[in-house]
């Protein structure tokens, strides 16, 4: 097996030793079941609309406290001396954190299939936005999982890493969101705020699948992931 | 098996490891010895290469240290002070962990878990939680952890800090017996622990080297430094002049304490001159004096005070040669 899987197969462990992972899981299936009860009605659409519009909001809220400790207790407890004196390499160690919390995710959304197929036992769903739209949260989902890890590489205190990364995410999703829903703004602030992620994570939520889309996600976790290795690395530095 | 040549760190401005060098033959122990802020922490550190050094190098098991990193810790069991461990994880499932992490395959994890369990004597405890394990059995799975992967090279820092005395001896013992199949480096602020397990020792002290030597060169030089305590009752001039005279002492200082009767107790401090034990004839001074004896013992140097003599006969000796030539 994988270094980086052995990784994350104990992070995803150790998430269930704490109730961390009950607690964001209870809290997500509520909140989705309540968004739930939009959509099954009957004359609405059946879609997962509301689900997936309200789905970001909570991971903003969720995804600071599940990625706060990621790599801060290493440094706290001191365990990273061990895991980097194992013949491990600094992406093993940032691959495999990030796999265990998005292996998390993905855990929580399982419950939410259910959602489909009681749409599908009570009427006709369209396949196409369901998809998309759960494509759209694996997106979102990774790209806050890597802001969270990357600030859980920068201090020893969970506490800060939480702050730091929910700042973070405000400021790119819950911010132009605001914003956006004023009606006038320059031509200027308008482009910028449809290049944030509230506007393309909305983008598949209805059922839009954009290529561009696909690869912002993609590429700007892939930039947090990489500057978390460097981090990581700079204790060589030191 | 370790080869280490002008390794040197900086933090900052701080130096904290000044151009050591130094070599560990294949199966030997040894140890290393300083008092807190050596550098013997960094040192190791840099041979786990969880450091990287400023300058100089290493190699262990014929790898280098900097370059051929990985191949390194393959090689090595670490296990590093204070012995962090993942605390919400069991004995058995944590160790699992570990060899995953070295790509051990299920069988040979399987039965290097068991041998290490029982080398450990974790057995009792291997389903606990690592969490709820006392110190003393912490460490042992940092031990067990260290040694899982069967590695040619140990490399401990401080393996006995924090152990009850009984929990000390057996340590030591598993020590002892580690030797020979693995090459072993560990750390120690403990002069006798070093004397009771080692090969050999490197005497560390401002990120220098400052002494090595076998624990019987240890020990001569330590009996150097001792001291022989005699409290008796006696006035202390007179008790002060007759050791004096003893043939095989230095120096006695005298310091008097509250006695009740006239005369008061005397503890006399005697300075040997050499590595010379003068215990009999003090006590038999003492005693023909007429002095009633109360109490004598043989002190031995701080570790500190060791290190003073030990640096100051270092300077002695390099003077020494040039003098005669």
């Amino acid at each position: 097996m994988n270094r980086a899987t052995v990784i994350a197969r104990r992070e995803i462990g150790s998430y269930f030793h704490s109730p961390i992972a009950y607690v964001a899981m209870t809290l997500f299936l509520v909140a989705s079941g309540i968004s739930f009860l939009n959509d099954f009605e009957p004359g609405q659409p059946a879609a997962l609309r509301s689900i997936f519009d309200w789905m970001i909001w909570f991971l903003v809220l969720i995804v600071p406290i599940l990625s706060m400790g990621l790599l801060s207790q290493e440094w706290a407890t001191g365990t990273i001396e061990t895991l980097m004196t194992a013949p491990v390499g600094e992406t093993d160690v940032v691959l495999g954190k990030f796999l265990g919390s998005f292996g998390l995710l993905v855990v929580m959304l399982i419950p939410t299939l259910l959602y489909v197929v009681m749409l599908r036992i009570y009427g006709h769903p369209d396949a196409g936005p369901i998809i998309s739209g759960y494509l759209g949260i694996l997106l979102v989902g990774a790209l806050f999982i890597s802001v969270g890890l990357f600030c859980s590489s920068l201090t020893r205190s969970q506490i800060v890493a939480a702050v730091a990364s929910a700042a973070i995410l405000v400021l790119i999703t819950i911010i132009p969101w605001f914003v956006g829903s004023k009606a006038a703004l320059p031509k200027f602030w308008r482009t910028v705020i449809d290049q944030a992620v509230f506007k393309r994570y909305t983008d598949f939520s209805k059922g839009v699948l954009d290529l561009g889309n696909v690869v912002f996600f993609l590429l700007s976790t892939a930039v947090f992931l990489f500057v978390t290795v460097k981090v990581l690395e700079s204790r060589r530095w030191k | 098996m370790i080869e280490v040549s002008r390794l040197t760190k900086i933090y900052g401005q701080v130096l904290a490891v000044d151009g050591i060098s130094f070599d560990v033959p294949k199966g030997q122990i040894v140890g290393f010895l300083g008092p807190n802020g050596a550098g013997k922490s960094t040192t190791l550190r840099m041979l786990t290469c969880y450091l990287p050094p400023t300058s100089g190098g290493a190699t262990i098991n014929g790898f280098d240290i900097f370059h051929q990193s990985e191949k390194v810790r393959e090689n090595l069991g670490y296990l590093p002070e204070n012995v962090p461990l993942y605390t919400e994880m069991r004995v058995e499932e944590y160790l699992d962990f570990r060899g995953r992490l070295r790509k051990m395959d299920r069988p040979s994890r399987r039965q290097r878990i068991d041998y290490v369990v029982e080398r450990c004597w974790l057995g009792s405890v291997r389903k606990r939680l690592i969490g709820h394990l006392s110190k003393g059995y912490r460490q042992r799975v940092g031990l067990a952890d260290s040694l899982l992967h069967n590695p040619a090279v140990l490399i401990l820092d401080e393996p006995t800090v924090g152990l009850d005395p009984t929990q000390i001896r057996e340590t030591r013992k598993l020590i002892k017996d580690l030797g020979g199949q693995h090459t072993l480096l560990l750390s120690t602020h403990i002069l006798p622990e070093v004397e009771a397990v080692c090969d050999r020792a490197i005497i560390i002290a401002g990120g220098r080297i400052v002494a090595q030597g076998s624990p019987d060169e240890l020990r001569a030089s330590r009996r150097l430094t001792a001291r022989v305590l005699v409290e008796c009752r006696g006035p202390a001039e007179q008790v002060k002049t007759a050791l004096s005279h003893l043939s095989g002492v230095s120096k006695v200082e005298v310091t008097e304490s509250d006695g009740h009767s006239n005369e008061k107790f005397v503890t006399a401090a005697v300075r040997p001159k050499e590595a010379y034990d003068v215990r009999e004839e003090v006590a038999r001074t003492v005693i023909q004096n007429g002095w009633p004896l109360r109490e004598i013992r043989l002190e031995h140097a701080t570790l500190e005070e060791f290190f003073v003599q030990v640096t100051a006969n270092q300077a002695a000796a390099r003077v020494e040669p040039g003098s005669d030539a």
